[in-house]
């Protein structure tokens, strides 16, 4: 039977019909729809954790206990978490482990295109990569096989044109669950002091060279001989891009990127004339084809950044190859559609106000960072997970008195969960006087309502304990706390001012939920309307950057300097009235 | 084993107009007429109220869900200045199928760059099949303007060699019982269109 899935549908139930019933991870995109597909199947344990670090730790703890498990994020994800990571190669698993990489080259969602590929070859553990969506079910399977034949975590590495692109996929069986678990004890192996761990040092080096061995015949390795001129080495969606443009050269498919199966690439290059290495980003593949001292042909014709299309492989080979180009098509230049806040949004009020105080705004990771765009222009900076506080004090304690009442953090209440407590206690310890401004939208918006801690739901949608955020930065030693609404204007800007002139650190958690939330969305507001005649075209309210309101311009006419009015397009508009709150005109109702 | 050429078709309009609903129901029409379909989208924060779009592409064998530059068959364009963001994708010989719609984007609203005026005018002078339809004023009167998602591919459909009992088929299951029939008129008034 064959079933129109994405790939990261297409994984979860990879995972599944493997017998997985545990997993853990942290929303991120391009790996988001993996946990959620993977939480709706029956009898499964699927949870969200504060982060990936926590994720991978309980992944790993599920492992031991002989229960196979998953631990899932995005490309970054794999930074937070790789603390474990490098240590529990050491250990080994006890029953599978697999980590779920799902990488955005072209940074689509993200704020870096790093080759997670490299952790693979740095934490020595195998890595599979799928090829398309039936791959990214099935190697998925295969990923827990070997985790459980060869006591080693297994990277499945995703991209964003595998995970969220769709096709019809076969279904396999589903492997009936196995409670295998119980409490056993190996102190050799799992207590990682040093003398432990330098004797499981030299068993990751015997297992990667098993793990060697296995590539040669490993069955998703495979040669494809046709015309004997070309050969291509590649793997993942670049296999899917060359083969469509490029379908009678002669391909070696790689489905495990790390170890590679030397012999067999030894094998390739013998029965070719000419060899490219066909991969998006890193020359990973390449530099180990080439340290082999076999040559073949990569980053010098193809790009180092971005993501490829089938486009940009055949202009690059058929370029070198002095055959045709492609002809170059003219693009047209037209006014760029960034992604914007949504109407209504919570975070608009807040970076309004903090866009005209001329503070430095230290962001974080959320649809926050979308302010820093015009009009907006409410943040300066954007680094990683949990960045804003630890910045935020860095740079007031570096500016001394220079910085007094001008160095503000901004974080979403997802974030300062997933990595924003420890340095909100860090300014408390080290005296520090910036402001940190808690976003509360309830959820985690920008992956699209994910549930966390402090939501009272858990990702199998059983109610929990709601961390009360406010009790907490109290517990840690915050002294001046203030609770705003951020839809009103007026109070906020005081508010913050009042909190930047005070001594030592203040914390303002800014609380209403996103409006794409399911609670919030039964508020039903009137959309507002702007009286032409009232509108004297001062520009104000554009200023919000709010989607639904523009600009009508008008002939001069005799007598009057105004050049046009602003316009509310009432199917668009949610009624949340910042616009009415700063017109000095009385325009809107 | 050769294959026939893939074809290819581009979605692309603004965050909220329905697209990736859209070209599932593309995909699921194309798996029931028998053919091999993969499509690439990308969500996320790219989502929030900026471009989207949705590359579907079948044949008996498809590779990539992607498609290259200059080899796009068919453009169905949710907006209309966002189907000039897509020209370099196209065939000379494309399709172009465009709602009147207009989404002005934050340049727009703010006053520091103008929407292109005669789009329409201009790809008709540029492409042999050029359609123009208002999906929004016939979504209002197929009694909800969430459907023009729907009618525009009730004009799609009628550019494609699918079988009409095979789209209703398709969008009949893939809407909840109470959204089935609004749905279906939308089609029916766009392929009429």
């Amino acid at each position: 039977m064959k079933v129109l899935m994405s790939g990261n549908e297409a994984i979860a139930r990879g995972v599944y019909e493997a017998g997985v019933r545990f997993a853990a991870g942290y929303p991120g995109t391009p790996s988001t729809e993996i946990m959620e597909e993977f939480a709706r199947y029956e009898g499964v344990y699927a949870e969200w954790s504060p982060n990936e670090k926590v994720a991978l730790e309980v992944a790993i703890g599920a492992a031991l206990a002989g229960e196979k498990s998953l631990a899932c994020m995005k490309h970054v994800g794999v930074n937070v978490a790789a603390d474990p990571l490098f240590t529990v190669s050491y250990t080994g698993t006890n029953s599978a482990l697999v980590i779920i990489t799902a990488d955005d080259p072209s940074l689509h969602s993200s704020q870096n295109e790093q080759d997670n590929r490299n952790y693979a070859k740095f934490a020595k553990i195998p890595m599979l990569e799928p090829s398309d969506v039936q791959e990214a079910k099935d190697f998925a399977k295969l990923a827990f096989a070997i985790s459980s034949q060869f006591d080693t975590p297994v990277f499945l590495r995703s991209t964003t044109r595998v995970s969220h692109s769709k096709a019809p996929v076969t279904l396999g069986d589903i492997t009936p669950y196995e409670d295998k678990t119980n409490i056993s004890y190996n102190a050799a192996k799992f207590v990682m002091v040093p003398a432990n761990a330098r004797l499981r040092r030299v068993e990751v080096e015997k297992r990667l060279n098993a793990l060697k061995e296995f590539a040669e015949t490993f069955s998703e390795n495979k040669m494809e001989m046709n015309n004997p001129e070309i050969g291509i080495i590649t793997a993942g969606m670049s296999y899917s891009y060359a083969k469509d443009v490029f379908p009678d050269f002669s391909y070696l498919k790689l489905g495990m990127v790390y170890p590679l199966p030397e012999k067999m690439i030894r094998d390739f290059a013998a029965r070719v004339k000419r060899i490219y290495v066909i991969e998006e980003l890193d020359p990973f593949l390449e530099e180990q084809i080439k340290a082999m001292g076999i040559k073949v042909i990569g980053k010098e014709i193809f790009p180092y950044t971005l993501e490829f299309d089938p486009g940009i492989i055949e202009n690059a080979i058929n370029k070198y190859e002095h055959a045709t180009p492609h002809p170059v098509h003219k693009i047209h230049s037209i006014p760029h559609r960034p992604p914007n806040l949504c109407p209504g949004c919570p975070h608009r009020g807040l970076f309004y106000v903090l866009g005209k105080l001329k503070c430095f705004v230290a962001g974080d990771i959320g649809c926050y960072t979308l302010s820093y765009m015009k009009p907006l222009e409410g943040i300066n900076s954007c680094i990683c997970m949990g960045a804003s506080i630890g910045m935020a004090h860095g740079m007031s304690k570096a500016l001394k008195d220079k910085g007094r009442g001008k160095v503000v953090g901004v974080i979403g209440d997802s974030t300062f969960i997933h990595s924003g407590i420890p340095p909100l206690l860090n300014m408390v310890y080290n005296k520090s006087n910036a402001l940190v401004i808690i976003l509360d939208n309830s959820t985690t918006a920008m992956t699209g309502m994910q549930e966390h801690p402090a939501t009272g739901f858990t990702l199998l949608g059983e109610e929990t304990k709601s961390l009360d955020i406010k009790a907490l930065v109290a517990a840690l030693g915050i002294e001046n706390i203030r609770v705003i609404d951020p839809h009103h204007l007026k109070t906020t800007r005081e508010i913050i001012k009042e909190e930047l002139a005070k001594d030592g650190p203040s914390v303002i958690i800014a609380e209403r939920p996103c409006v794409l939330f399911k609670k919030a969305k039964t508020e039903n507001k009137k959309p507002f309307k702007i009286d032409p005649d009232k509108c004297n075209g001062c520009r104000v309210c554009l200023g919000l950057g709010c989607p639904p309101i523009s600009w009508k311009k008008i002939a001069k006419t005799e007598g009057s300097k105004k050049a046009g009015y602003a316009v509310i397009d009432e199917t668009y508009c949610n009624g949340c009235g910042l616009c009415k709150q700063v017109c000095k005109f009385d325009a809107i109702s | 084993m050769t294959h026939s050429k893939t074809k290819s078709i581009l979605l692309a309009g603004v965050g909220g107009q329905g697209i990736l609903r859209a070209s599932d129901i593309v995909c699921m029409a194309l798996i029931e007429a028998g053919m091999d379909v993969k499509k690439s989208e990308v969500h996320g924060m790219a989502q929030r109220g900026g471009c989207v779009t949705s590359h579907v592409r079948y044949s008996d064998k498809v590779h990539a869900p992607l498609s290259k530059h200059g080899s796009i068959d068919i453009l169905l364009a949710f907006e209309k200045m966002e189907t000039l963001r897509y020209l370099h994708y196209l065939t000379k010989d494309a399709t172009i199928i465009v709602n009147a719609d207009e989404i002005y984007p934050p340049a727009v609203n703010l006053g520091e760059s103008d929407y292109h005026p005669d789009i329409v005018s201009f790809l008709q002078s540029n492409y042999k099949i050029v359609k123009e339809i208002d999906a929004t004023e016939l979504a209002k009167k197929a009694g909800n303007v969430k459907t023009a998602n729907v009618v525009l591919l009730g004009v799609l459909a009628h550019h494609m060699d699918i079988k009409l009992s095979v789209w209703e088929d398709v969008i009949a299951k893939a809407f909840p019982e109470k959204l089935r029939k609004i749905n279906l008129t939308a089609f029916q008034m766009g392929n009429a269109a």
